[in-house]
């Protein structure tokens, strides 16, 4: 026992509690905003948040607090409140539990600030479009729409001119909010740390090509926080790296996210928050390490598009040309080249009935990926805040035949 | 009135409607009114609508997931199974995350028939938009003629044009005289009329509609019995409607349809093109750009609730019918809102959500009567 629980010990990432401490006081300081005559602004995950940080605004994600809502297990009340409100149940639970929450305060950490402005990139989905729609009536408050057009197969000349020129238009909606001229010198600065920031989380997930691996994607859920809401800035850089050299320090001594590595496997879509833990455990029971995810890779998908010293003109495509903003093969591609990067025996994809973007089209990548590699997918049944669509013993006879399914393939 | 045996049995039977068409001319499949159908005229080809004829989804389950609306599932079946093998080709306006997906799995796993997406804008209330939107009638023009094997000149755009201002006249002029006395057409008849529009061929169309607005202009029938109370005038608002039963529905409880605003009805001939524009495509664009919005697209955040009380309050409704389809999410977002501003208004709503079949009629039934019985 004794030695079980040192294994524990040994296996807890360290860099944890920093970050904790960073995003408590962040929250802080969106809080208060009022008192410190800071604007405060909510942006949907996808959204560009780099003309935010370097006009100082604070930026606020309702998804992040979604998750939080999720992880807390009090999903299931505020979506109730919200379906009291008219809204209903088939809606993205994100959505839900944040509508439900603003006119109570509601969640864990008792609403989230207040907003001065909406700022609303639709390279996730449609859903946004919607739900900011109603906290923009609902706050009474300046709503900016960043509409990034969707790219089946190719993103053209003339949607990237009209992307393009809606940057300029976002600028224009926060030198207005703001009463304050746009920084370009200070922009150029949050650029080049956005993408550094990006890189450095690109290699800490890169980490997991190693055997074992010493993260698994529960604990990449995890650190995704600082990615999405403080990219673009020197802390977000900073706690990264210290992230990544606890990495490369447990690669070194062979410590893995599992206590002993059989099977690795690729997570697709949204974590179901509120089963991390017991997830979690029913796989590293196994011996299955979740090495990899589609979800968090996507918030560094678009480097390859944004040019470090150009970065406001060049950010039109790359917040185009992201992870749900592109056709379901392009998808399918994406996660064969991350199953083969990072070594996999098989996929487990969630199908949420929360994320109708993500979700439809994951039966063809299934099949796509089944195909040309020949490996087993896990398909659950869920939603990522919403618990009364999880069956616990549906999803645990599923994982248990899925594990068997892998051992007769060793 | 009578409607003309040829129009039932279009409504009735698209397929096999389309099945003689194809003789004639190249068949287009439409899922939207955001198809710039002008453009698919201006080719010679004839745009389709597609509604999925109910069957059980077999094929198209093992692509699409249990909480997909019966829309996109009953499109994706018959074109699954080879019943839309009369098609030349589907055009897929992007609008929901629902239908952006159905185009994708569409290209994927169908081969036969060319596939084209319409990339519109999201919002349709700033001046880039509008840029870009006339950009992407251009690019559709270019891919189209390239998949028909024509070259879209600006006369057949302007031909294609001034043909569906014609049927958008009449229709408009038909919901004029309905508001008058809506007792002059009944609302199969209505649904059936809307239907049909969006599948027979355009020419025969407005012969038949011009037909029609003839008839109902001269209609006399149902000065109701003396003593016998009015219908309570009903306003439809929302998505699809594939289901003719409603309509019997309202009618039986008393009421009768004064206005709609549903995708399937007003909303697809709202507004002509302006004929005037030297600029075709950009004419075409500037119809959308003025239409109602679908709530799929954004004008802004009161648009939507400002405009539906208008037209009630024009159609002098004294209650309204929401109508729109199981996990359709852009119409579930507005209904709380929409639901409020009517309230407001001092005007009583029910919400109806259906899900594909139509669930056994007594609940439905139950709920409606007990509304218009209430306004
Ligand atoms: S629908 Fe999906 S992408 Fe959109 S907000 Fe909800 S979870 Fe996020
Ligand atoms: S708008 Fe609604 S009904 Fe239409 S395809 Fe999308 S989800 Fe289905």
């Amino acid at each position: 026992m004794a030695e079980q629980d040192e294994g524990k010990e040994r296996r807890k990432i360290k860099a944890a509690a920093k970050m904790k401490e960073i995003m408590t006081s962040y929250y802080i300081d969106a809080k208060t905003a009022g008192q410190t005559g800071k604007k405060v602004a909510w942006i949907t995950s996808g959204g560009p948040v780099e003309p935010l940080i370097a006009m100082d605004i604070i930026p606020v994600y309702p998804e992040n607090h979604g998750a939080m809502i999720g992880a807390s297990k009090m999903g299931v009340e505020l979506c109730r409140k919200a379906e009291e409100m008219g809204y209903s149940s088939d809606l993205c639970s994100y959505a839900r539990s944040d509508i439900g929450c603003a006119p109570i305060n509601g969640g864990p950490i008792g609403g989230l600030p207040e907003p001065d402005m909406l700022v609303c990139c639709n390279n996730i989905c449609g859903t946004v479009l919607k739900w900011y729609e109603v906290q923009a009536r609902y706050f009474n408050i300046p709503l900016f729409i960043l509409d990034t057009p969707f790219t089946h197969v190719d993103f053209s000349a003339e949607a990237k001119k009209y992307v393009k020129s809606q940057i300029l238009e976002y600028i224009e909606f926060l030198e207005n909010a703001t009463g304050k001229r746009f920084d370009y010198d200070r922009m150029q600065e949050v650029g080049k740390l956005s993408l550094e920031g990006q890189r450095l989380w690109q290699a800490v997930l890169d980490m997991a090509v190693n055997r074992p691996s010493p993260l698994s994607a529960f604990d990449a859920f995890f650190h995704l926080a600082l990615i999405v809401t403080l990219r673009g800035t020197r802390q977000t850089v900073d706690y990264y790296k210290i992230l990544l050299e606890e990495m490369q320090e447990r690669v070194a001594q062979q410590i893995g996210a599992v206590a002993e590595e059989k099977y690795r496997l690729l997570w697709d879509n949204l974590p179901i928050w509120y089963r991390m833990k017991w997830l979690s455990e029913k796989f590293a029971s196994a011996g299955a390490c979740l090495v990899a995810d589609t979800y968090t890779t996507a918030w560094c998908g678009s480097m390859k598009y944004i040019k470090e010293d150009d970065f406001i003109e060049t950010m039109a495509e790359g917040y185009s040309r992201i992870y749900l903003n592109i056709g379901v093969d392009q998808m399918a591609e994406q996660v064969i080249a991350m199953a083969e990067k990072y070594n996999v025996d098989g996929i487990v994809m969630h199908s949420n009935r929360s994320c109708k973007p993500y979700s439809f089209g994951q039966y063809d990548i299934q099949r796509i990926v089944g195909e040309k590699m020949g490996i087993p997918t896990l398909m659950i049944e869920a939603d990522m805040v919403d618990e009364r669509s999880f069956s616990e013993s549906q999803v645990e006879t599923r994982i248990e035949a899925f594990i068997e399914v892998l051992q007769g393939k060793k | 009135m009578k409607l003309s045996e040829e129009l039932l049995l279009i409504a009735k039977d698209p397929y096999g409607y389309a099945e003689t068409l194809k003789a004639e001319k190249k068949i287009v499949g439409t899922l939207c009114s955001y198809t710039p159908e002008e453009i698919i005229i201006a080719t010679g080809a004839h745009p389709f609508r597609l509604f999925g004829s109910g069957q059980k989804a077999r094929l198209a389950d093992a692509h699409l997931q249990s909480y997909c609306c019966s829309l996109a599932r009953g499109v994706l079946e018959d074109a699954l199974s080879g019943r839309l093998d009369f098609l030349e080709g589907i055009v897929f306006a992007h609008t929901c995350d629902t239908m952006q997906r159905l185009s994708d799995i569409c290209r994927i796993n169908k081969d036969g028939f060319f596939h084209l997406d319409l990339i519109l804008p999201a919002k349709l209330n700033t001046e880039s938009a509008r840029s870009y939107f006339r950009d992407v009638l251009e690019i559709f023009r270019k891919d189209l003629g390239a998949k028909l094997g024509v070259e879209i000149a600006d006369s057949d755009l302007r031909k294609a044009i001034s043909a569906m201002n014609r049927i958008r006249k009449s229709f408009t002029r038909i919901y004029e005289l309905i508001n008058k006395n809506p007792s002059i057409i009944n609302g199969e008849e209505l649904y059936i009329l809307n239907r049909a529009a969006m599948i027979m061929d355009k020419k025969r169309l407005a012969d038949l509609v011009e037909d029609a607005v003839v008839q109902l202009s001269s209609d006399s029938r149902e000065a109701p019995d003396a003593g016998a109370p009015l219908p309570k005038r009903i306003f439809l608002e929302g998505g699809v409607c594939n289901y003719p039963d409603i309509y019997n529905i309202i009618e039986e409880a008393g009421g009768a349809i004064a206005g709609d605003n549903l995708c399937t009805g007003f909303r697809y001939f709202n507004g002509p093109v302006d004929e005037d524009n030297p600029d075709p495509l950009m004419a075409i664009a500037d119809r959308y750009m003025k239409r109602i919005v679908c709530p799929a697209k954004h004008a802004g955040i009161a648009d939507r609730g400002e405009r539906l009380v208008e037209m009630v309050v024009e159609k002098r409704a004294q209650g309204v019918i929401f109508f729109f389809l199981k996990f359709c999410d852009p119409h579930a977002f507005d209904y709380p809102y929409l639901q409020q501003v009517l309230e407001k208004a001092g005007i009583p709503s029910l919400m109806l959500e259906v899900d594909d079949p139509l669930q056994a009629g007594g609940q439905l039934q139950t709920r409606v009567e007990a509304f218009i019985e209430m306004i």
